[in-house]
């Protein structure tokens, strides 16, 4: 895996160190970038992000590296909000916004919406179940039922590109995949074993 | 389902792990890294690292340390002690820890909260509450500055007065620490716990006073809460992690699984 090369995308969010340091216990070229060339010459791309979809499509366009992403033809991972920024659009919007959502990437038809878990907690933080649809890709060797862990408070409902599924309080997608897009909810850098995993199946598609 | 969290905490004193009782009496229990992978191989869930020179010193903390957790561990864990600034809890963040966990710094201006909140989101804001129970008076109050005897004070608010003002400011997540039971292992304060539960619609994370496994049963069962921290019983190996989960897992509580790699 020595050639492959990895990117993360350097979204100016906060806290990447930790997507970065699980990247390098797997591979040895593992680099961190907002430059279009270098992230459209990489192997394999991350998407991470941490904070409100609106701030992350401000700072993505503010690089300009939407169209960037979205010609992407290499397998791109996004992790928690970068999933979320995949889809169509966000409920999740900064509050002087005048529109009811924050546009995102569209690469995935979908949208993202605050989720509604009745007298449960939010945010949905903690170790959760994922049920994927098939063994297969990403999720090779990861049964059903194994934990990852989240943090979030908005979620893409369980539909078409849907590609594995958790519960609180009401079903939502842990996982989308469309073409070489993929995009996890949870967090596989901090979930142990089976987020490594996750992550090496990622890097050998 | 959500697994209930099992979180060891490790008191940091000098970048080492240190423990004392009822806040006092600081032992050196070891150096941080090795510790901290030893507890995400045993199974836990989380871990918080409270700096406690950090609130009561007036000197700057070397803070180095969380990288190198962040560079070996793959659980999720927190940084509490000594952050007073977005800017303080964006170094700790950038390091690599998954939240920052506020306390005497956001009674002292707890704006602090709403700040780190729109700076970074809901989900890394963890406000660390140290609560006493006054005889006199019959009430729980917040403490301060515990992390130094000399310093620590009566701060004159309630635990449930400010339990509802740090949600409403943009905490994620709260973890109440009752200073009655904290290091003299006789059980968490369930009765505070499944008070404050009924008025916390974030996290909750029940802290001080465990001693034996079914503490943490009863925790959970009764109190509801999200996790339950503990010290001095992982550090001294009175309890051992895999035994607690198999306990709870056996009484049927919600616990994670372990998972192996096949290759590695």
């Amino acid at each position: 895996m020595a050639t492959q090369k990895t990117v993360i995308i350097n979204t100016g969010c906060a806290n990447i160190s930790s997507v970065k340091f699980a990247m390098q216990r797997l591979s040895d070229n593992v680099s961190v970038s907002e430059d279009v060339g270098e992230i459209q010459a990489a192997d394999k791309i991350i998407l991470p992000g941490v904070g409100s979809a609106n701030a992350a499509m401000d700072s993505i366009q503010h690089k300009c590296l939407t169209a960037c992403i979205q010609t992407l033809k290499q397998p791109v991972l996004g992790v928690c909000l970068g999933m979320q920024l995949m889809v169509t659009r966000s409920e999740e919007k900064a509050q002087q916004s005048q529109q009811d959502f924050t546009p995102c990437l569209d690469v995935i038809p979908g949208q993202v919406k605050r989720m509604q878990v009745g007298d449960l907690r939010l945010p949905h933080m903690g170790w959760n179940t994922v049920s994927p649809k098939n063994d297969l890709s990403i999720f090779r060797g990861i049964p059903a039922g194994t934990y990852f862990y989240f943090v979030h408070s908005f979620a893409v409902d369980v539909y078409e590109h849907t590609l594995a599924s958790s519960e609180y309080g009401q079903s939502f997608s842990a996982s989308l995949h469309k073409d070489n897009f993929f995009g996890v909810q949870f967090h596989p850098e901090r979930s142990g074993d089976a987020g490594a995993t996750l992550l090496e199946n990622f890097l050998t598609l | 389902m959500l697994a209930r969290r099992i979180i060891p905490c490790l008191d940091v004193r000098d970048g080492k792990v240190v423990k004392g009782v009822k806040f006092r009496n600081h032992e050196i229990i070891g150096d941080i890294v090795p510790l901290a992978e030893q507890y995400a191989l045993q199974g836990a869930d989380e871990l918080v690292f409270y700096d406690i020179t950090a609130s009561s010193d007036q000197r700057v903390v070397d803070k180095s340390w969380v990288s190198r957790i962040a560079e070996v561990i793959d659980i999720p864990f927190c940084v509490a002690g000594g952050i007073k600034s977005v800017a303080d809890a964006g170094r700790i963040l950038e390091m690599g820890a998954d939240k920052i966990s506020v306390n005497s710094p956001a009674l002292e201006n707890p704006e602090l909260i709403t700040q780190l909140h729109d700076t970074f989101g809901q989900q890394c804001v963890v406000v660390g509450i140290d609560s006493y129970f006054n005889e006199k008076s019959g009430q729980y109050e917040v403490y301060q500055f515990t992390g130094d005897e000399k310093r620590t004070q009566n701060t004159g608010r309630l635990t449930a007065d400010w339990v509802a003002e740090v949600q409403q400011r943009g905490a994620g997540e709260i973890v109440l620490n009752c200073m009655n039971q904290d290091g003299v292992r006789q059980g968490y304060d369930i009765e505070q716990l499944t008070n404050i539960r009924q008025a916390c619609s974030v996290p909750l994370i029940a802290s001080g006073g465990a001693g034996e496994k079914h503490h943490f049963y009863d925790v959970f069962k009764q109190a509801d809460v999200d996790g339950a921290l503990a010290a001095s019983v992982f550090h001294k190996g009175i309890i051992p992690i895999p035994e607690l989960k198999d306990f709870l897992r056996a009484q049927g509580v919600v616990i994670r699984d372990d998972f192996r790699r096949k290759s590695a």
